[in-house]
């Protein structure tokens, strides 16, 4: 009984973490339809601000919660400014010029900080159930991911800055035409991603190894579960990263985590076959 | 009459190429040359990238896909047999066979750029885990141990086809190498000329178009798909044979995003441009590497930004357009003369600067 009460836990986990990884990528794919390659390093990015911030003396949840999004937002804002304004509507543009981005990233930390591996210990204690163990930061992790999403959902459906966000997203030419200008929506589009983001690798900083190129693990599982959950932010995302972090961590449980990884990754090309759509163009259409 | 000098143009071209890769051997040291032999290598690498992308439209960001596949598939073949002969073969069979299936469906379920660009690097990183994981005794297939994260040391190169025993000496190894570059330039340059290579670029141009016409984009694609992916493999039995190793991280999405640079920067849309930038790019990359004053990815990614925003189309093509305003009249010749600067005149340009 303990085990699929510790299977279910790290499925949670699984899902969690994949969600809170996706979600930056999914806000800026979404609304403005860039693909950010550079997403795995803003992930890194928010893991090193956490670190560095809390080894500094900051308090660890002010570290993952605010030092951290704080930071990659405003250099996600930099990097609107500077780099991606001039790429809106060239997609393989934007995808070549955010690669180049994330090895820029990477060079430039990897010179700062050496090509070395950095930790903060896990915050909050274990407990047991049965005789295996987990920890409180896994449901910690669940919490987090279900406030962000309420937080995204109350802001997208009842704030008017959510309305003019979601006008532009369907018609930016209409909205232009009643006075939003479409610009500023999607610079702050992409600074607010980048802050998820930076978010997402502040709390996972603690259960990851930190490393400059630690950004690659996950571009690509995030980039798969946006392009599979389709276009709808929220439902899209949470529907493909229940998938693929069920099937990760179950496939994992039965065979080795790398089977569970190559598992996600065949899950996720039958899907995008069998719904080229993704799953929120199929079954949530029109949902946020 | 135009045609014609085209026509000499691009044989004295050739000839000077041919020229070029025989006399390297004999004018530079033995270091640079085999640096050189790494560079053909992976310029072939470039030049199955150059055509599906260049050409047919296609941007796979899996390439060391084929490529791994390919030097894995030599690897192997090449332990069990003994004998490079039929090990090259299927270098090129394998990646081909696993490009067919692979792009029958991608290209028959219709699915656009940007599932295919998540497609290509998924499955790259499928292999990349797969490979990676192999380590141990029970991982072997025949004499060939896998090697898991550690590769396959001691891999028998190049011999003289079916004389297992007489093995190519790295000068005989540049001619291989620097030849199958300049082979395949050719090859993809005929193929581009004739009709097959126009429906190719047809399909890029204007995909309904081209299938109210009577061609089918997507068998069109799977066969673009499959002959780059032969090509990749090619490339990477030559580069088991330029290092007798092969490792998982042949198939590292870093590798890939080069490729994708060395197009950037070369030309997207030409052939020469990814040959001249995998060799700038490349070049750049080991000076750095024996530097160690700078950070490579930190260069690459500032190089792949500044191309992207600031000359997208690239350094042949824009060298080319510079040259046509220089030189109104002769335009044309100048142009096309320009274009078929065989890739080893850069390569011997190199090499005279160390």
């Amino acid at each position: 009984m303990a085990i699929y009460l510790i299977v279910a836990l790290d499925v949670l986990n699984g899902i969690a973490s994949l969600f809170l990884l996706c979600l930056g990528l999914a806000i800026i794919f979404g609304m403005m339809k860039i693909i950010n390659l550079a997403h795995g390093e803003f992930i890194m990015l928010g893991a090193y601000a956490t670190v560095i911030s809390a080894n500094a003396g900051v308090n660890i949840w002010i570290a993952m919660l605010v030092v951290a999004p704080l930071f990659v937002g405003i250099v996600g804002l930099v990097i609107e400014r500077c780099l991606i304004r001039f790429l809106y509507g060239r997609l393989v543009d934007s995808m070549l010029a955010t690669w180049g981005l994330s090895l820029l990233i990477i060079g430039i930390v990897t010179t700062i900080y050496g090509n070395t591996q950095q930790g903060v210990p896990t915050p909050l204690g274990g407990f047991s159930i049965g005789s295996y163990q987990s920890s409180y930061y896994t449901l910690f992790l669940a919490g987090m991911a279900i406030v962000t999403m309420a937080l995204v959902y109350g802001v997208m459906s009842y704030t008017r800055l959510g309305l003019i966000a979601r006008a532009t997203m369907q018609n930016p030419a209409m909205a232009a035409t009643l006075g939003v200008n479409p610009a500023r929506v999607y610079m702050s589009t992409f600074a607010v991603g980048a802050a998820v983001t930076g978010l997402a690798g502040g709390l996972l900083a603690p259960v990851s190894g930190i490393t400059p190129g630690m950004g690659g693990a996950y571009v690509a599982k995030a980039f798969m579960t946006v392009v599979g959950g389709g276009a709808a932010i929220l439902s899209g995302t949470m529907s493909a990263a229940s998938l693929f972090g069920a099937v990760n961590q179950v496939g994992a449980y039965f065979t080795t985590p790398v089977y569970g990884e190559v598992l996600v990754f065949t899950a996720a090309i039958v899907l995008i076959r069998l719904l080229p759509q993704g799953i929120s163009g199929r079954f949530f259409k029109g949902n946020l | 009459m135009p045609i014609r000098f085209r026509l000499a143009a691009q044989a004295v071209a050739v000839v000077l190429a041919i020229v070029a890769i025989a006399l390297i051997p004999s004018t530079i040291e033995l270091f640079a040359m085999m640096q050189l032999t790494l560079f053909a290598a992976m310029a072939v690498l470039a030049l199955s990238l150059a055509f599906i992308w260049g050409f047919g439209g296609i941007l796979s960001f899996g390439q060391t896909a084929f490529f791994g596949l390919g030097g894995y598939a030599y690897a192997i073949a090449a332990v069990n047999f003994q004998d490079s002969t039929p090990s090259i073969l299927l270098a090129i069979v394998v990646p081909s066979v696993f490009a067919a299936i692979l792009g029958y469906f991608i290209f028959f379920g219709r699915i656009s750029d940007v599932y295919l660009g998540v497609i290509t690097l998924t499955v790259t990183l499928i292999l990349f885990n797969c490979v990676n994981s192999t380590s141990g005794d029970e991982y072997r297939i025949g004499k060939a141990l896998l090697g898991g994260f550690n590769g396959m040391p001691a891999v028998p190169t190049f011999n003289v086809p079916f004389y297992p025993d007489q093995v190519l000496s790295p000068e005989q190894s540049w001619w291989v190498t620097g030849g199958a570059l300049l082979g395949v330039f050719l090859l993809l340059r005929l193929l581009l000329s004739l009709p097959a290579g126009r429906i190719v670029v047809a399909v890029r141009e204007n995909e309904v178009r081209a299938s109210l016409l009577g061609y089918d984009p997507r068998k069109v694609k799977l066969l673009t798909f499959i002959l780059s992916g032969a090509i990749a493999g090619l490339a990477g039995a030559l580069y088991v044979n330029w290092g007798a190793f092969v490792g998982p991280t042949i198939f590292s999405l870093s590798l890939s995003a080069e490729i994708i640079i060395w197009i950037t920067v070369g030309g997207l849309g030409t052939l020469l441009g990814p040959v001249v930038g995998c060799v700038l790019i490349e070049y750049i990359v080991a000076y750095i590497g024996s530097q160690q004053a700078m950070n490579s990815n930190l260069v690459l990614g500032a190089v792949l930004i500044v191309f992207v925003l600031l000359l997208p189309k690239g350094l042949v093509p824009t060298a080319r357009d510079l040259l046509m305003r220089l030189v109104p009249a002769p335009g044309p010749k100048a142009q096309l003369a320009e274009e078929r600067v065989p890739p080893s005149a850069a390569a011997s340009h190199m090499a005279g600067a160390e």
